[in-house]
């Protein structure tokens, strides 16, 4: 789930190792959109894969199973399908690259202007819920590093394998039930109330930025409410992964000897976890929090099945249980892109910002 | 009973059978002073029980309908309570061990033997071998497992079978690049290059000597695997796209118990609490076995 920061630098070669510094980060560069290239055509080639293998037959799916052999053998034709797999493979990603990911059957609309409408629901809850990651995982995983072996540090421990142990969809559930239902302290499902529906024109299609804009406070307050709990929902996987990883790397800062030499000197304890030990561990923790980003859109598509939130995942689904190829095709290529966009990008702030990488 | 100990724990074993066991005595040491590691361990042994001893265990028939009985709260005759077909929850849930433990397992026999051989013949030959094939291992780990699976079920249509296949297709690249690193380390040793200078073919040299080498690094893994794959099998049983009804599957008992997740809580929460126990299980034991069999990898997965 985490470990995907596999790609590496391409190694320097003699020859490049001798050029100007500005000469070779032109180079890493330049591999850097090779790899990014090769990864994006390994995904194009997966899901082209993917929608070989159904067992639905397409042109049957066209024209029904009792036309006769010429029409069936025409309408093949017209769909390309007698051609070899590899001319078919170019022209399919040639539309992708168009924007032509085919009309999803359960909307009847294009895919493409489907997951445009969709995406920014998912961004929206997905963004909340990394910043909660991020303010409660990062102060977790450095209390539990400063104090190792203690109850607190054990505790901490549990609440991060936790959240490898837990369904997403179970929580969402166990959510909905108390806090929606047992406690009222959180709207229900849906982005906002069903008298709200529609009130703002979405402009970002992210509600909360488009209430604002709209400067209709009340509808603000309503989409919090019905946000909150979905995205404190996925916001326990990051928080419960960012704070196993700050504590790692926390560790190995700590059991360093600049650490002991601050202590030795009479630098008080909260100083040398603040000020010494985090610090270097703030550029590692960019990665982390990439991953983590990256992970939460695979997470969403649990998370907005239960609480009917109109995002990508939703969308997925809904087209899982329609066999509705072309979207769901579409949504996988989606997310995937973007999940690889984040991975790269933390890859090369990593490498910016780390004097010691560069 | 000292003699046995004396006899495990011998610096000169006699026979390579000796030394094995000796190993395993005292990896099995190692682990019982880890508290997290035995509690892990614990589960997962209360988990192949059930699933062996499933008739035994459970108090009704998983499968009989009783309309009569349906959705009645946990009490001494239903122990988690009804279903809304009048089906005992903890029969279901105590049936639903067998299910997953067939999933982790077909997906481990399956996916962690296809890694190691692609990750071996990698780091072993080196050159185009390992930049084609690690270049397909990196293409399938940079993208979500989760959304890979459920294209790959949507393709070959829903079901625990394509539900097992899709999953282990999305887990195989994580052992490739553990065991291409393994064999990396040792490849250029004198060990290997004396086998070599016998006159070993390639494939004696991997099967008979770098493969085993991989293996504790491979338990590791799987064992850590095994929590993700268990959450996306029920994943897919949630959504419809893995185990079908009447299977007693976890995920898919959630499923049927979202609809009355506001008045009759213990449907949908009691299956969840199976699956979280034993997916902590193999958390705990993984990575109580990873201090024990490969301190250096650290805390970082």
């Amino acid at each position: 789930m985490a470990n995907n920061n596999t790609t590496t630098a391409p190694a320097p070669t003699r020859r490049a190792r001798a050029q100007s510094p500005g000469r070779r980060r032109l180079f890493s560069f330049l591999g850097f959109l090779v790899t990014l290239g090769v990864t994006f055509i390994g995904l194009l080639a997966i899901t082209f894969f993917i929608g070989r293998i159904v067992p639905i037959d397409p042109v049957l799916a066209v024209v029904g199973d009792r036309a006769p052999v010429a029409v069936y053998e025409r309408v093949r034709e017209e769909m390309g399908l007698d051609r070899p797999l590899a001319a078919q493979f170019v022209s399919y990603v040639g539309d992708v690259v168009t924007g032509n990911f085919g009309t999803a059957v359960s909307t009847g609309k294009p895919v493409i202007e489907d997951l445009a409408r969709v995406f920014p629901a998912t961004l929206e809850m997905a963004t909340l819920g990394i910043i909660l990651g991020v303010l409660i995982g990062v102060p977790l995983g450095v209390v539990a590093a400063s104090r190792r072996g203690s109850w607190l540090d054990q505790g901490i421990r549990v609440i991060g394998l936790l959240g490898y142990s837990v369904p997403a969809f179970w929580l969402g559930l166990v959510g909905l039930a108390v806090f929606y239902a047992k406690l009222k302290w959180v709207g229900g499902p849906g982005r906002v109330d069903i008298f709200y529906d529609g009130v703002v024109t979405p402009i970002t299609g992210l509600i909360l930025v488009d209430s604002i804009i709209a400067g209709d406070r009340e509808i603000f307050r309503n989409a919090v409410w019905h946000l909150v709990l979905p995205a404190s929902c996925l916001g326990f996987f990051s928080l419960a992964y960012i704070a196993r990883m700050t504590r790692s790397f926390m560790l190995d800062q700590l059991s360093q000897e600049y650490v002991t030499t601050a202590r030795v000197k009479g630098v008080p304890e909260r100083l040398v976890i603040w000020r010494h030990a985090f610090r270097p561990i703030r550029v590692p923790l960019i990665t982390v929090i990439g991953l983590s980003y990256a992970g939460l859109l695979e997470g969403s598509v649990m998370i907005e099945t239960i609480f009917s939130w109109p995002g990508i995942g939703n969308y997925l689904t809904v087209a899982l249980l329609n066999a509705d190829m072309a979207a769901v095709l579409g949504s996988t290529l989606v997310i995937g892109a973007v999940f690889i966009g984040i991975n790269k990008i933390s890859d090369v702030l990593y490498r910016v910002l780390d004097p010691r990488a560069r | 009973m000292t003699t046995l100990r004396d006899w495990l724990i011998d610096d000169s074993p006699a026979s390579p059978m000796q030394a094995r066991l000796g190993r395993f005595y005292r990896i099995f040491g190692a682990l019982m002073h880890n508290p997290l590691a035995v509690v892990g361990a614990i589960i997962i042994l209360v988990l192949v029980l059930t699933a062996l001893f499933a008739p035994w265990i459970a108090t009704h028939d998983p499968l009989r309908q009783a309309l009569g009985e349906r959705l009645l709260p946990p009490s001494a005759a239903h122990w988690m309570g009804t279903d809304e077909l009048g089906r005992d929850i903890w029969s279901r849930v105590v049936y639903g061990a067998r299910i997953t433990l067939a999933i982790v397992t077909l997906v481990a026999v399956l996916a962690a033997p296809a890694g190691l051989v692609i990750g071996v013949a990698a780091g072993y030959f080196g050159g185009w071998v390992d930049r084609i094939l690690m270049g397909i291992t990196d293409i399938f780990l940079s993208l979500p497992k989760l959304i890979l699976a459920l294209a790959f079920v949507a393709a070959l249509g829903p079901g625990i079978e394509n539900a097992i296949i899709a999953i282990a297709i999305t887990s195989w690249p994580g052992y490739a690049r553990v065991a291409r690193a393994e064999t990396l380390t040792f490849k250029n040793s004198e060990f290997i290059s004396a086998v070599r200078l016998l006159g070993a073919s390639s494939l004696r040299v991997n099967l008979g000597h770098v493969l085993p080498l991989c293996t504790s690094s491979m338990i590791v893994r799987v064992t850590l695997d095994m929590a993700g794959i268990i959450l996306t099998a029920a994943g897919l049983g949630f959504i419809g796209l893995g185990a079908q009804p009447p299977l007693p599957e976890w995920g898919a008992m959630i499923s049927r118990g979202r609809s009355f997740i506001l008045d009759q809580w213990w449907v949908a929460t009691m299956p969840g609490f199976a699956i979280i126990l034993v997916s902590l299980g193999f958390c705990f034991l993984g990575d109580g076995l990873r201090d024990v069999l490969d301190p250096k990898s650290g805390e970082q997965r």
